[in-house]
């Protein structure tokens, strides 16, 4: 390796030109998924259409259709990716993922209770936003209020009873809705997809995933010793309660703004920062920019497929889990530890 | 720089321990021995204001704990937990860079100065080698060496351990004891105060260290070692007849009977455990 031989006082920082290499690569791939699609364009239609010449057809598919598409695609897979590894830390565990407080399934919720009651698309994001917020609150909630030592635990219990809960709500809003119309549409959003988005949709959620990130990015080094879990932590100088709730807040924002734009799409914030990690070592510094580029590249390439493979769409849930699934098992297999 | 006094102890409501005093100087050991469920870890945690008291106040430096940040307090007392497996890969320099938090801004990263600190810390406990090895990968031995070095990196006075040799085999105990020895005891600088538990008694005539034996969540006795650690005391407090003897080298050695006919062995130290 030679790593730190020569000057020992500077940390090698092999994070640097991978992150280059992984913007560079996000790049390609998001031109190239502009290109493709049911009508085809060549490199030379995309440049212009950027550039707002040539063929107006084209240039309709590329600012109307592909770009909300690719661009909306990127935010989400960034996001989970970004939240996915937070929530590791937090919990200090790896195979933990963003909706382990019950983000999803309140997000979920407020969703079909909007589908429920026939309210326009951007009232159905907002109750599905407004659903994940909740959900998390009220075990954050719950959580202060009981008196236990083991606060991660309480916490991973109470997401799984609210998640429970809320995922009962959602099961009896399914069975009483109009079968013909709302239902589709309910199972839709549940397995998440980004067909029909448009750059009016993104606009919401991009502010508030990057309001969301900056606590993340400058806690970054104390969410490093916060792993190592609360005493520990509270040792070596961190307010563990406080910090954890700042990053449990920026994470769960950062879910919910993307779960309203693109429904429930899982898998991606549990296996991506693994890949990271693989990458460019646990350092959360390194571990962030990591995750989100690389989460940014997987959803782009899983719902460029979602869009492509078949006639009709994909749910990006789908795809997700018959790409995550086998590779949690197989982390699973290397036998990496889960809570001590 | 550490005083306790009269000092109860406990979680949720009832406290497990009362009537506690404990004060350490610089260049001072205090070794805290005592048998399983005597509150030897809820002491510790009580020390290091992890838990609040149920009465009496921990002084540090002459103030109360209760009043000082958590960055003030790990920037006078560092803790060596028990050697552990931390669920994500660092490199074992940066388990010790980890020990320079409380020097940080809340935003801050660790600069040049905080890597030479961990750098010469690892050094000076002889373990520079494993410096960008995978700490979750290290040996028992290794990891307490790299968290006594991340204690050393956070430049406490004093240093706080909990039962530092627990799990080490016999040679990295030895080592690992050596090295708080020196910490205590290093010429060159003002010593650390240490305090630290342990199952074994040789150990605190090892160090020779200041005694602190516990009992029922209570001190038993307390004082220099050749004092507190006796037949009687040793006897009663572990319930089996416990023999001290002196080598030819003139090291003390505690020898517990293993006699099966021992009618005591159904007492404290099992009913309390």
């Amino acid at each position: 390796m030679g790593r730190g031989t020569t000057a020992d006082v500077s940390l090698p920082r092999p994070g640097l030109t991978l992150t280059g290499a992984l913007a560079v690569a996000l790049a390609l791939l998001a031109f190239g998924a502009v290109m493709i699609g049911p009508y085809a364009l060549t490199p030379g239609q995309v440049l212009a259409a950027l550039t707002g010449q040539g063929d107006p057809q084209a240039q309709i598919v590329v600012w109307n259709i592909r770009l909300p598409r690719v661009g909306a695609a990127l935010l989400v897979g960034a996001a989970l990716a970004a939240a996915g590894a937070s929530y590791q830390a937090l919990f200090r565990n790896p195979l933990v993922s963003p909706d382990i407080l019950g983000v999803s399934a309140g997000a979920g919720l407020g969703a079909v209770a909007g589908i429920f009651l026939s309210l326009p698309v951007a009232a159905i994001q907002a109750s599905a936003f407004v659903g994940g917020m909740v959900a998390v609150g009220v075990v954050m909630l719950v959580g202060a209020l009981v008196r236990n030592t083991d606060r991660t635990l309480t916490l991973v219990l109470l997401g799984v009873v609210v998640g429970a809960l809320a995922g009962a709500a959602t099961s009896l809003l399914k069975v009483m809705a109009d079968p013909y119309d709302q239902l589709p549409a309910i199972t839709f959003w549940l397995l998440g997809s980004l067909a029909s988005i448009t750059m009016r949709d993104i606009l919401p959620a991009l502010p508030m995933v990057l309001v969301g990130l900056i606590p993340l990015a400058l806690l970054r080094w104390r969410i490093n010793v916060l792993s190592l879990g609360d005493d520990e932590a509270r040792a070596l100088g961190v307010e563990a309660g406080r910090t954890r709730f700042v990053v449990i807040a920026a994470a769960t924002l950062i879910t919910a703004s993307v779960t309203a734009l693109a429904g429930v799409v899982g898998w991606v914030g549990l296996v991506i920062p693994h890949i990271a990690r693989m990458l460019v070592g646990p350092g959360f510094a390194r571990l962030l920019p990591a995750s989100a580029l690389i989460g940014a590249c997987y959803l782009l390439i899983v719902d460029t497929l979602a869009r492509t493979i078949a006639a009709v769409e994909v749910p990006l849930g789908v795809l997700t889990a018959v790409i995550g699934a086998p590779f949690f098992v197989w982390l699973l297999a290397r036998g990496r530890r889960g809570w001590s | 720089m550490l005083e306790a006094r009269d000092l109860a102890i406990g979680y949720g409501v009832r406290p497990i321990g009362t009537g506690l005093s404990v004060a350490v100087k610089p260049g001072e050991i205090l070794c805290l021995l005592g048998p399983n469920g005597c509150g030897k870890t809820t002491l510790f945690r009580t020390l290091l204001g992890l838990l609040p008291s149920h009465g009496g106040t921990v002084l540090l430096n002459g103030r109360p704990i209760t009043a000082m940040t958590r960055a003030a307090i790990a920037r006078a007392v560092a803790y060596v937990p028990q050697a552990h497996a931390p669920p994500f890969p660092f490199e074992a320099v940066e388990v010790v860079l980890m020990g320079r938090t409380a020097r940080l801004g809340a935003f801050s990263q660790p600069g040049k100065a905080d890597r030479a600190a961990a750098h010469d810390a690892m050094r000076r406990l002889g373990i520079h080698d494993l410096a960008h090895r995978d700490y979750s990968r290290l040996s028992g031995g290794q990891r307490q060496l790299v968290l006594i070095a991340r204690a050393l990196a956070q430049e406490a006075a004093l240093i706080v351990m909990d039962e530092p040799t627990a799990s080490l085999d016999f040679g990295n105990q030895a080592q690992v004891l050596a090295q708080v020895a020196d910490l205590a005891r290093d010429a060159s600088a003002e010593g650390h105060g240490v305090i630290l538990s342990t199952h074994d008694p040789d150990q605190a005539f090892a160090l020779d260290a200041r005694v602190l034996l516990m009992c029922r969540g209570g001190v038993y006795a307390e004082g220099p070692a050749p004092e507190v650690l006796t037949d009687a005391n040793l006897s009663t407090v572990y319930g089996l007849p416990v023999t001290v003897e002196t080598t030819s080298s003139g090291r003390r050695v505690c020898l517990p009977s293993l006699s099966q006919s021992a009618p005591t062995m159904t007492s404290n130290a099992f009913t309390m455990a």
